[in-house]
């Protein structure tokens, strides 16, 4: 009896030894699990634990971020990052690894296309990538790299050589198109000085760091969470998928001293389509 | 000494000389190169004769790279009774300074006037081989380059890189306004007009019939929009093309006796507006605008998707400010 449960015990132990060697391993290859950059960027892993945690991370070239070729105005990059070719995107974060403040935005599309086209700073030359967070847990990345010369991030925003600055902070313009595959395709520009704390001058950070749209009955379509690498004057284009009905979109935005902003945009059926031109 | 020591003796020897020869190796091996990086750059500046007395040093059709130097823009010289007189300056120190030669010898005179047509950094960054008092330019473009001087000197030293070795800018000390300067032999007619910049000088020399049209014309190659009023510059082209003239040479491009280069530059223009407002209308983003086709008349133009998508990046912020119907505020 003794030597039996001894035995048992026994193999017991090597059982929880192989199963706790199992989980070793399968912890190993988790870290693993993040593939090499092919922009190689010195960052890459470290951004890729803080970004991605233990989560699968895929390299996928259907997410796609563009760039121009050339960059005169480091203050005001021009950026679209577009998983459109994904079903199943549950988040889309924007950063760029070689900024002093890498994260530059996230994208919620609850009734809306994985789909955001912004400008942002940039200090220097770097990757910037978009990854989506899919339905399985899974991360999917797409990189291109940024060829910018530098001072984006430091350089004071434009607005503060504005006496008036504070008069239009917050004035919101924008504008709707219903496109031909049931979206509205919608631009919208919020007057902010989007002062990332780094400039020179010592002025402190003061950004947007929330843009919620709307339904008219109040319903969450795509939320936007800004950083301070976004430029100047934020002027993005998202697509969300009005209601049936709804007429307008309604835009609820805060900036990081707890000021809050309300715009709507209306959104007719009648308003100018794309007139069947399609836009990749 | 006992055999081990001689040995180690030897080995120390060994080891020093290897190092020796290796240090040797390595600067025989370094020091060419090194001689070739250090070489001093050199531009290859071509006066074309023109006619009696006038000269172009053609840029090349290119976008500034630290291959040319940023040699990039036309520049004129004139000989005339009163010395030499140069239209701008070129993109460096060392051009000046092989300009100024250039002029000298080809005049066999002294420096009597330097005009300054526009602020932009491939026209101005000469300067400082020739004497401030003789560097002649229009109040804003003297303003402007008070302004804009050190962002376009470090824009200059990060595209054209050691050609810029030593520049700085050198601001004009005698300002002009319309009219005419008489230099002897030449009487140079200044008019000073707007739309590529804030300031955009033409000269017309009286006694030959050139008409020097400054950036507000470019030939074979795309306009450039960094600072323009797009307005303004098809106002200066129309009154560009009212000048009866016997020749007229561009910014940048060959010297011609056609209106080729007025109506490219319209054209140009136009299409430009054309492809960026009609992406603007239908809710595209900067990066969608850019990767539009352009019309195939600009096959020919150099640089034409080079300049349009850094015209999409000039022209739009201001669209989207001037055209988004307002939809709200601070709550």
């Amino acid at each position: 009896m003794q030597r039996r449960t001894t035995t048992r015990s026994l193999h017991l132990a090597i059982l929880a030894f192989l199963i706790g060697a199992g989980a070793v391993a399968a912890a190993e290859s988790e870290r693993h699990l993040v593939p090499d950059d092919p922009l190689q960027s010195p960052l890459w892993h470290d951004l890729a634990t803080k970004f991605f945690g233990n989560q699968k991370v895929v390299l996928d070239q259907r997410i796609k971020v563009i760039v121009p070729s050339i960059i005169e105005n480091q203050a005001q990059v021009p950026v679209t990052a577009d998983a459109r070719g994904l079903d199943g995107v549950v988040k889309m974060i924007v950063f760029a690894d070689l900024n002093p403040i890498q994260h530059v935005l996230t994208l919620t599309p609850r009734q809306a296309a994985p789909y955001v086209s912004f400008r942002m700073k940039a200090e220097q030359g770097t990757p910037v990538r978009a990854a989506a967070l899919m339905t399985d847990g899974t991360w999917r990345v797409g990189s291109v790299y940024l060829d910018a010369a530098g001072g984006g991030c430091s350089a004071p925003a434009m607005a503060r050589k504005d006496a008036d600055w504070s008069q239009t902070v917050g004035l919101a313009q924008g504008r709707a198109w219903r496109q031909p595959d049931g979206l509205s395709r919608i631009r919208l520009r919020v007057r902010h000085p989007m002062d990332t704390g780094l400039a020179k001058d010592n002025t402190p950070a003061f950004f947007i760091e929330k843009l919620d749209m709307r339904s008219s009955k109040g319903e969450g379509l795509a939320s936007l969470e800004l950083f301070e690498p976004v430029s100047e004057d934020p002027t993005l284009t998202v697509m969300v998928k009005l209601p049936k009905g709804d007429a307008s979109l309604n835009v609820e935005g805060r900036d990081n001293n707890g000021t809050t902003y309300r715009s709507t945009i209306p959104a007719a059926f009648d308003q100018s389509s794309l007139g069947g031109v399609s836009i990749q | 000494m006992t055999r081990k020591s001689a040995v180690a003796s030897a080995s120390r020897v060994t080891r020093r000389t290897t190092l020796q020869m290796l240090a040797g190796t390595a600067a025989g091996a370094l020091l060419p190169a090194f001689h070739v990086d250090a070489a001093p750059l050199k531009y290859e500046l071509r006066p074309q004769k023109l006619d009696d007395g006038i000269w172009l040093i053609a840029g090349a059709q290119e976008a500034i790279t630290a291959t040319n130097g940023g040699a990039i823009a036309n520049v004129v010289i004139f000989d005339t009774t009163a010395g030499a007189v140069i239209v701008d300056t070129g993109p460096s120190k060392r051009y000046g300074e092989q300009l100024s030669a250039v002029a000298r010898e080809l005049t066999g005179k002294d420096i009597a006037r330097v005009y300054l047509t526009h602020i932009h950094p491939d026209h101005v960054f000469g300067n400082q081989a020739f004497d401030p008092v003789t560097i002649a330019a229009t109040a804003e473009v003297a303003k402007g380059l008070k302004e804009m001087g050190e962002g376009y000197a470090d824009a200059m030293y990060r595209t054209a890189g050691d050609w810029m070795r030593g520049t700085e800018l050198v601001l004009p000390k005698t300002t002009i306004k319309s009219g005419v300067e008489d230099f002897g032999n030449r009487r140079i007619r200044m008019l000073a007009m707007r739309g590529h910049t804030d300031s955009d000088l033409v000269l017309f020399d009286e006694r030959s019939g050139f008409l020097i049209a400054s950036d507000l014309v470019f030939i074979d190659r795309a306009p450039t929009t960094p600072n323009a009023n797009l307005e303004h510059w098809r106002i200066a082209l129309a009154n560009l093309g009212g000048i009866p003239h016997r020749r007229l040479i561009p910014g940048h491009g060959p010297a011609e006796d056609s209106a080729r280069g007025i109506e490219d530059t319209r054209n140009w223009l136009g299409t430009v507006e054309d492809v960026i407002r009609s992406a603007f209308e239908k809710g595209l983003d900067v990066t969608e605008a850019i990767a539009l086709p352009l019309p195939a008349w600009t096959d020919r133009i150099k640089l034409a998707r080079y300049e349009y998508e850094r015209s999409v990046m000039h022209l739009y912020p201001k669209l989207e400010a001037e055209k988004l119907p307002n939809v709200g505020k601070r709550s």
